[in-house]
């Protein structure tokens, strides 16, 4: 019989943790599409070999601890400036690659202003955007893209449109600005969207390196805490209830196009 | 914006935030004003922090202060605000500009700023990140102890002021910054004809603030005419300092009005006969 050691060699590996990311323990629940996506992004940076040249803003949201976890230089923005923040690294560094990573509460909500605004300006930055339609870290309050009669702690009875107005496209509106780009949106919930999200950001990030203009890479993602279900329960939900809302797929492509 | 100013001293990010004072509150007029003073010094960010505030009063003063905010922004690792106001800040004065000072090279900003995040990678150090968070509620007060270290030796190392006819006969003082000083001045020369002995303090940093020389002089004057153009904002510091050894009166317009000579002229005689004739008690400050 073959033995372990015999097994665990070189030759055989056919997956490996990505070498950006270090060995701190995670504080996403589990499920939680974060994760899936930093793994992606570290496997990116390395991919692309710029590991000497990447500087990562983060959010406020769950997303706020990213620092922890890649081996990247890290700016952590107050919440939903991350957009100014990796303007004014991107303009200081232009041959950096600059990245911002953040939640919809911070980037559609509080920093909507940031995010369309760094976008119209067509800053050659690339925004990973984790759209879960909640405010995740701060216990599952209704956000602008919360959708429809979606139950939230602040709108128990479902989000209704008099009283709360309705779920905002904001990746729909990137794509009528003219600093954009590549816009896409995406989701991580099975191996093979899994791949397709990974080639988007490889692309946002390319974009970054040739000072294309400003990308938004959409995650339509999960948040099983928030949404008070299973990891496994709301993959389904998600597939069920988000997808016919942010249809999956490019918006814009003016790189490859 | 005090958002920003909170997160920088947070992380000790150095960074130059110049603020030209008009008429408020709100969007107020556009006429010169003075009423920003708590809103510079005082911060207003959420958080234990502090700015170091310079006010200077001359288009060279405006000029020469840049420099000076930069120099003292990457020495300490703190927000400097430069506090002018409308009048200063769009007045015509002869000004001799510093010669060009380029921006530091990759190498330079690597050795001189070893906090910075410009992304070189493992290869040449530990990875840097910039961030306000803690959750760690003693970690959390652990850094504000340093910082409070680091401010004490701010206030006990770059207060700066100027003082104009000040000795040991001056009786009476004047305090003012920025466009209060220049209108003073002129008031200054007026009462010196007349024989009064005034002398005026001008602080040019307003956080750390010149507490020890207003606390020295108040036990030799009789009064002190705080100016400003605002309704009261920096008299109550100077009446900090005083710790109650001199009366301490306000002059000033605000909204937008800018005293002029004569109006601190009137100001002051109502001071100093007050003073003179109620023979004020030591304490006696809340005028
Ligand atoms: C100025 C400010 N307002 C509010 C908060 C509280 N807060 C922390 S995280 C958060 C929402 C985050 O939601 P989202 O961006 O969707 O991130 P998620 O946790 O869902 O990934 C809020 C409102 C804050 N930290 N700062
Ligand atoms: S609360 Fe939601 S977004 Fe945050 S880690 Fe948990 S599942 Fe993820
Ligand atoms: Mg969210």
């Amino acid at each position: 019989m073959i033995t372990k050691e015999e097994l665990i060699i070189p030759e055989n590996k056919v997956y490996g943790k990505p070498s950006l990311m270090n060995d701190t323990p995670m504080h996403y629940c589990p499920g939680c599409s974060h994760s899936v996506v930093h793994k992606l992004v570290a496997e990116i940076i390395e991919e692309m070999g710029l590991e000497e040249n990447t500087v990562g803003i983060c959010p406020v949201g769950c997303a706020v601890f990213a620092y922890r976890y890649l081996n990247v230089d890290w700016i952590e923005a107050a919440h939903g400036r991350a957009p100014a923040c990796a303007t004014a690294v991107k303009r200081l560094w232009p041959n950096k690659l600059v990245f911002t990573y953040q939640g919809d509460g911070d980037l559609a909500c509080i920093g909507t202003g940031e995010t369309i605004h760094a976008m119209n300006r067509g800053e050659n930055i690339a925004i990973i955007f984790i759209n879960n339609a909640i405010y995740g870290m701060t216990g599952g309050q209704m956000a602008p893209t919360t959708l429809m009669g979606m139950k939230t702690s602040t709108c128990p009875y479902g989000r209704q449109a008099d009283l709360h107005g309705y779920p905002l496209h904001i990746t729909d509106l990137a794509v009528n600005l003219e600093g954009t780009c590549y816009v896409t949106r995406q989701a991580v919930n099975t191996v093979a969207n899994i791949r397709k999200t990974k080639k988007a950001i490889r692309q946002a990030f390319e974009n970054s390196m040739n000072k294309k203009g400003c990308s938004i890479v959409e995650v339509v993602s999960t948040c099983a805490s928030g949404w008070k279900q299973t990891p496994e329960q709301a993959n389904q939900w998600m597939v069920d209830n988000m997808f016919p809302y942010y249809p999956l797929g490019d918006l814009k492509n003016t790189v490859t196009e | 914006m005090q958002e920003g100013f909170s997160y920088m001293a947070g992380v000790e990010l150095p960074g130059v935030i110049v603020s030209v004072g008009r008429g408020g509150p709100g969007l107020g007029t556009i006429q010169p004003g003075q009423a920003d003073y708590e809103q510079a010094v005082y911060g207003g960010g959420n958080g234990d922090y502090r700015v170091i505030v310079l006010a200077p009063n001359s288009v060279q003063e405006m000029c020469d202060c840049m420099g000076k905010a930069k120099e003292l922004t990457f020495k300490w690792r703190m927000p400097v605000i430069v506090l002018s106001d409308g009048m200063i800040g769009q007045m015509m004065e002869k000004v001799v500009l510093p010669p060009f000072t380029p921006r530091r090279t990759d190498e330079e900003i690597a050795k001189q700023c070893p906090w910075a995040t410009n992304g070189i990678g493992l290869k040449n150090r530990q990875y840097n990140f910039i961030s306000t968070l803690e959750l760690d509620a003693k970690e959390m007060e652990a850094r504000n102890k340093r910082m409070t270290a680091k401010y004490n030796q701010v206030e006990a190392e770059e207060v700066d002021f100027e003082l104009y006819n000040v000795d040991s006969e001056t009786e009476y003082l004047i305090v003012a910054y920025g466009i209060s000083s220049r209108v003073s001045m002129k008031t200054l020369e007026m009462l010196r004809e007349s024989g009064v002995k005034v002398g005026m303090l001008r602080p040019k940093t307003l956080w750390p603030f010149p507490n020890k020389k207003i606390n020295e002089l108040a036990g030799q004057v009789k009064g002190i005419l705080c100016v400003e153009q605002c309704e009261g904002q920096m008299v109550k510091d100077v009446r900090l300092a005083t710790e109650g050894q001199a009366p301490v009166y306000l002059s000033g317009r605000s909204g937008g009005m800018v005293s002029s000579p004569q109006d601190v002229l009137e100001d002051f005689q109502k001071m100093a006969s007050e003073c003179a004739t109620k023979s004020c008690p030591k304490g006696y400050w809340m005028k």
